[in-house]
């Protein structure tokens, strides 16, 4: 009797197994309670200074540029590589997605030593550049964008290879009947139509290069203004002024919450 | 090569302890001392990093001296290690590489007794191993065209750096300024930066892949390192027993071979 | 401008092995001229097709279009789908989803290069010319079937292409819209200058769209002549089927033709030869016992299946001479007629047409 009050209670069209639904409730209050700590956590009073400090805002400028500069360094290099592995016929492919998928399995700090050993001043390409020109990756602002890059490819290139997984090839088959060139399909129709998965794309890999530590601290070194990310900034805080790390922490996460949140929902699906 | 030296110190050291045991395990729990006290479990030592390749040794040294015992150690930068103890983090004993940060732990209650001196360290510079740049002292830290590492101030190293180029008069002008100081020296060894300013003993046991400089202000700066065992210790008999070894004789001898300086 | 290239049309000799079928094709398509390519599934006429447009290249063979060259095995030369000047209409069309109706009837001008308002008022003349208008800025989704295959028709055609190319066109469509949309591709077919090849399994479609039929099986031709020579002299059983027509095989000796299973039938012409003899299911009639009339056509068989079709009945008959028979429900009832049951079968002799095989 009471079950069957229990199910007329229940939303319409949920049909969630009610045996899930304690393990939902979990899974919800594991990932909200510590977003939740930390609010609870703020030092609301002293809010304004700590935030407003110069060190703060130049951490948070150079962390949002740079994501955003690898984001785009992303999306250029990892829509053609996408496109290799979603549709590209030749010996090796499954090799190289496992290969863009290494940065995702590899510990971020063993990323930045092995970016270190390719573009450093001592790296097999890196040594080059330096003995030729003077010029060395490590410790500059670039060097940010690079780690960055390095990590939150994998999240494009996957999401992006996808995308076009799921389009249908034959309308670039109907786009050459019609006279377009290569160039003309992949700009008018197949771009458009992985829109939404290379938006999603973009988004994660956004999120994981501002969020990106170990690498970035390894191979790009740490200084404020040319290599001091929010991350590294809230690392060091944690070491003089655990309530300043959290007024840092605080503000990333209501960047990142905004950013976020303002991508509509209906930008990053796929039209059925 | 100094580890080397360490390692055949430590051999030779280990097998004077265990000679010296004579009458095995069992028997009462003593007071005090390093002798055989039937001592077991866990050891959990929180070091700052310049102690690690020193205190691995001892720790190696207490096994011996007590089987069934187990020295757990995490090496950080010390102000990351203080952070970690008023926050609650479990451990029996805190070796830090400062004054400043130990005072951190005291302040907070987290200390069981008075913190003790027990070596100290001076800064040294590194460089590469054939110092590419040509490094000669400490006026080389203000070159902008050189590539400089250092600690960041807010920790031990950092601390130190800062006020021995404030006393020299010089203004430097680092590339990155790392969070703790194993991190620096490692940029020395990848060959990636012209200079470092690390602390002596980790140009030891960096071994032939770094050299090192001396220089004159380093005397000016010298960090005291304090150690205690913590209040909240969970086996605080044992931690004693390995701050006993530390201050030992045994234990100086291994850790001024690694090239602290004995209070 | 450039002068118009001379028109000759299309000739194509195409040889390809794909999967377990060897495609072998000779295909001559006038200006002007519509071909439909008819075959069961699995015929090849696809594949055909696909190469016509250059989406496929064939083992051997030469493809050319009017006094261009598309491809030639025994030169090594191939020219890209991009660059022919063909248009293709997809079996489930194909409109680019993401765009409008006048986008996509203007997507191959401006893929060309011809600049947006040019474009965009050449795709409007289109879509006026299938009666679209009003539908232009909607989006395929939006579109019903039949809306949606005649956008698809106009953007093949607005790319002006010398040969145009119908891989099934009306096979999406529900029975209602085929009707008027069979129609209206007649009249457009029928006005388009160049070369049209239109692919189907339906012999309605065939026969209404075609100015000549060619039939495919198992990748190679089996008949081709106009619609009415087809329909009335088929000459294998699948085309008789699609026809609607019985078809057996014999040899003719004046009136009679002696069939390969042993009976003897009496025909209207007379022939010399083997032959082909071809009579409607209404032409059969069926018989409890063996008949008394002096009709020779006349053989025992069983019923095999019964099935209604429209207000008559269409009943398959096994045995030695296999025909399908159209009868009236009475006649079922009356008969006894059901799955197994013995029958005599007799045939008229003046609604059977015989021709040289």
């Amino acid at each position: 009797m009471s079950r069957r009050r229990r199910q007329h209670a229940a939303p319409a069209g949920s049909g969630l197994p009610g045996a899930l639904i304690p393990l939902a409730v979990v899974g919800v209050l594991f990932l909200v309670l510590p977003v939740l700590g930390l609010l609870v956590r703020t030092p609301w009073r002293t809010l304004g200074d700590e935030l407003s400090s110069t060190e703060s805002l130049t951490a948070l400028r150079l962390s949002l540029e740079c994501a955003s500069l690898a984001t785009i360094v992303c999306m250029l290099l990892g829509v053609p590589l996408a496109w290799l592995l979603a549709r590209g016929r030749f010996w090796g492919r499954g090799l190289l997605r496992a290969l863009v998928i290494v940065p995702l399995v590899l510990p971020p700090v063993v990323g930045g030593v092995a970016l270190f050993t390719a573009f450093g001043r001592r790296g097999i390409v890196g040594s080059h550049l330096y003995d030729a020109f003077g010029i060395a990756l490590p410790f500059t602002t670039p060097a940010v964008v690079v780690a960055e890059a390095f990590v939150a490819m994998p999240f494009l290139v996957i999401a992006v290879e996808g995308a076009l997984r799921g389009a249908d090839a034959r309308l670039d088959e109907a786009a050459a009947t019609l006279g377009a060139s290569r160039w003309y399909t992949f700009r008018r129709v197949t771009l458009p139509l992985v829109a939404p998965g290379l938006a999603a794309g973009a988004v994660l890999c956004w999120a994981r290069a501002l969020g990106e530590f170990g690498a970035t601290i390894t191979f790009a070194g740490n200084f404020p203004g040319t290599t001091r990310t929010m991350p590294v900034e809230v690392y060091l805080a944690l070491q003089q002024d655990p309530t300043a790390a959290i007024a840092l922490s605080l503000l990333l996460l209501l960047v990142s919450v905004a950013v976020l949140a303002g991508l509509r929902e209906r930008w990053l699906t796929i039209p059925s | 090569m100094h580890r080397r030296t360490t390692a055949a110190t430590l051999l030779v050291g280990l097998a004077a302890l265990t000679a010296g045991c004579g009458g095995s395990s069992g028997g009462t729990p003593a007071a005090s001392g390093t002798s055989n006290t039937g001592l077991t479990g866990t050891i959990t030592v929180l070091a700052a990093s310049s102690l690690t390749e020193s205190f691995t040794a001892l720790g190696k040294t207490l096994e011996a001296q007590h089987p069934g015992t187990k020295v757990q150690f995490s090496f950080a930068a010390s102000s990351e290690l203080a952070t970690q103890i008023t926050g609650g983090a479990p451990a029996d004993v805190f070796a830090s590489a400062s004054p400043a940060t130990m005072q951190q732990v005291s302040d907070d209650g987290d200390a069981a007794g008075t913190p003790k001196v027990f070596v100290r360290n001076t800064l040294e510079i590194a460089v590469p191993s054939g110092n590419p740049a040509g490094v000669t002292g400490l006026r080389d830290f203000a070159n902008k065209k050189l590539t400089i590492a250092l600690c960041a101030p807010q920790v031990p190293c950092g601390a130190a750096a800062t006020t021995v180029f404030r006393l020299a008069g010089i203004t430097p002008h680092p590339d990155t300024l790392e969070s703790d100081v194993k991190a620096t020296l490692a940029k020395v060894t990848l060959g990636e930066v012209d200079a470092a300013l690390v602390y002596k003993t980790d140009v030891k046991a960096a071994g032939g892949k770094v050299q090192g400089l001396d220089f004159p202000e380093s005397a000016k700066a010298v960090n005291d390192y304090p150690i205690v065992v913590l209040k909240n210790a969970p086996n605080p008999k044992a931690g004693a027993a390995f701050v006993a070894l530390v201050e030992s004789p045994q234990g100086q001898k291994v850790l001024s071979d690694a090239g602290f300086q004995l209070p | 401008m450039a002068d118009d290239p001379q028109l000759t049309g299309l000739a194509a000799r195409i040889r390809l092995r794909r999967g377990g079928l060897v495609v072998d094709l000779r295909l001559d398509v006038a200006p002007g001229e519509t071909v439909v390519l008819l075959g069961p599934n699995g015929a090849g006429k696809s594949t055909a097709l696909r190469v016509l447009a250059g989406l496929l290249g064939c083992d051997d063979g030469e493809v050319r279009l009017d006094d261009e060259v598309l491809e030639d095995t025994a030169s090594g030369r191939f020219v890209a789908t991009q660059d022919r000047a063909v248009g293709v209409v997809f079996q489930d069309y194909l409109l680019f989803p993401h765009l409008s109706a006048r986008e996509n009837v203007a997507f191959g001008l401006r893929a060309r290069g011809v600049e947006r308002s040019a474009a965009r008022g050449e795709a409007d003349r289109w879509l006026e010319r299938v009666g679209l208008s009003s539908y232009a800025g909607r989006r395929p989704r939006q579109l019903s079937g039949g809306q949606a295959q005649r956008v698809a028709l106009a953007r093949a055609l607005a790319s002006e292409p010398r040969l145009l190319l119908l891989d099934e066109p009306l096979a999406a469509l529900d029975a209602g819209t085929r009707l008027d949309v069979r129609a209206d591709l007649r009249r457009h077919l029928r006005g388009f200058v160049g070369a049209s090849v239109v692919v189907t399994h339906d012999a309605l479609d065939a026969m209404v769209l075609a100015d000549r039929l060619v039939v495919m099986e198992e990748g190679s031709v089996v008949q081709s002549g106009s619609p009415r020579e087809v329909a009335t002299k088929p000459r294998t059983d699948y085309v008789a089927r699609l026809v609607g027509l019985n078809l057996l095989r014999g040899h003719a000796v004046g009136t009679r033709v002696h069939l390969d299973e042993g009976v003897i039938l009496s025909v209207a012409g007379p022939a010399e030869g083997d032959v082909m003899v071809a009579f409607p299911p209404t032409a059969v009639s069926l018989h409890r016992s063996e008949p008394e009339t002096s009709a020779r056509n006349c053989w025992a068989g069983q019923v095999a299946t019964v099935e209604t079709h429209g207000d008559t009945v269409r009943v398959t008959l096994s045995g030695p001479i296999p025909v399908i028979a159209e009868v009236t429900p009475l006649a079922v009832a009356d008969l006894g007629l059901r799955p197994g049951a013995p029958v005599w079968a007799t045939v008229k002799a003046v609604q059977t047409s015989v021709y040289p095989v």
